[in-house]
């Protein structure tokens, strides 16, 4: 589901509680590091972790909700893939934040800017 | 350049700021000491903030508000945890309702600042962890609403200029 990034609506915030609950928990974030970088099956995943199989399976299956990942049948194995697009939402948020504090660090020069002509003699 | 570098942690949730400031490290401490001149940086000009307590020692609490252009106010409250004279200081900060009372759903953001002498300049680096991905929507939305309209509006008043001007 392409959730629209501009407009709050129900839809949304559920799509927000998901990737907030998936991206809680330090495997799954692990998890989402490691498929974004290259292609796993779930029982590659499985073999990297202490936790059973089916427990794995369960970490990306609410990744899979979250849009974090996708999840595709190829013979016998399941193999999972980082989803941009899930995670181009975090980024941009992140984005945003780049703006924010670029902006801050520009007025905070010019306060000490000020400062130097005040202290001239 | 003010800004040396921005790395940001998507699967972490987290965000650093390295900058450069022509002033000594006592100097730029006081940007975050003085309540006076924080305002004049923290807020965008078109939703200034105002520090109304501001008690800048471990343990201390701050709160503060920004007002937009129609006048609507929202706050926040930030809680100092560690205060190192003249280069570290660490505190929470999290969303307040209208009467100032801190908002816990929303989550709370916890901020590192250090500051560190560069010849005779200083570095800033500015490390903040968000811990959902609702909360860096909210802290966004509050922080760049403005920032986003002027730039937009700036954008705009260049496209409404006559090709030939």
């Amino acid at each position: 589901m392409v959730v629209d990034q501009l407009s709050r609506s129900p839809e949304k915030d559920v799509a927000l509680d998901r990737l907030f609950q998936a991206l809680a928990d330090a495997t799954r974030r692990d998890i989402v590091a490691r498929v974004t970088a290259g292609e796993y099956s779930v029982s590659g995943l499985a073999a990297l972790y202490t936790m059973s199989f089916a427990a794995v399976q369960k970490h990306v299956a609410v990744l899979e909700r979250a849009s974090l990942v996708t999840k595709e049948k190829r013979g016998r194995e399941q193999i999972v893939r980082g989803n941009h697009d899930g995670l181009q939402k975090a980024r941009h948020l992140l984005d945003h934040f780049e703006m924010i504090w670029r902006q801050r660090a520009s007025r905070i020069a010019d306060i000490l800017a000020e400062d130097d002509e005040r202290d001239l003699p | 350049m003010t800004v040396v570098s921005v790395n940001k942690d998507v699967a972490a949730l987290s965000f650093t700021i390295v900058a450069e400031f022509d002033a000594d490290v006592k100097r730029v401490w006081r940007i975050w000491e003085d309540p006076r001149q924080l305002e004049r940086w923290w807020g965008p000009p078109t939703w200034p903030a105002t520090f109304e307590t501001h008690e800048f020692s471990a343990g201390g609490k701050a709160a503060y508000y920004m007002t937009g252009p129609d006048g609507t106010k929202a706050r926040g409250w930030w809680k100092f945890t560690i205060i190192n004279a003249p280069d570290h200081l660490e505190f929470d900060d999290g969303f307040a309702d209208e009467h100032g009372e801190p908002v816990d759903e929303l989550g709370i953001t916890h901020a590192i600042v250090k500051l560190e002498p560069v010849g005779d300049r200083t570095r800033m680096t500015l490390t903040s962890s968000f811990e959902s991905e609702e909360q860096m929507q909210k802290m966004a939305d509050m922080g760049m609403e403005d920032g986003m309209r002027e730039a937009i509006e700036q954008i705009d008043a260049v496209l409404a200029e006559p090709a030939n001007a």
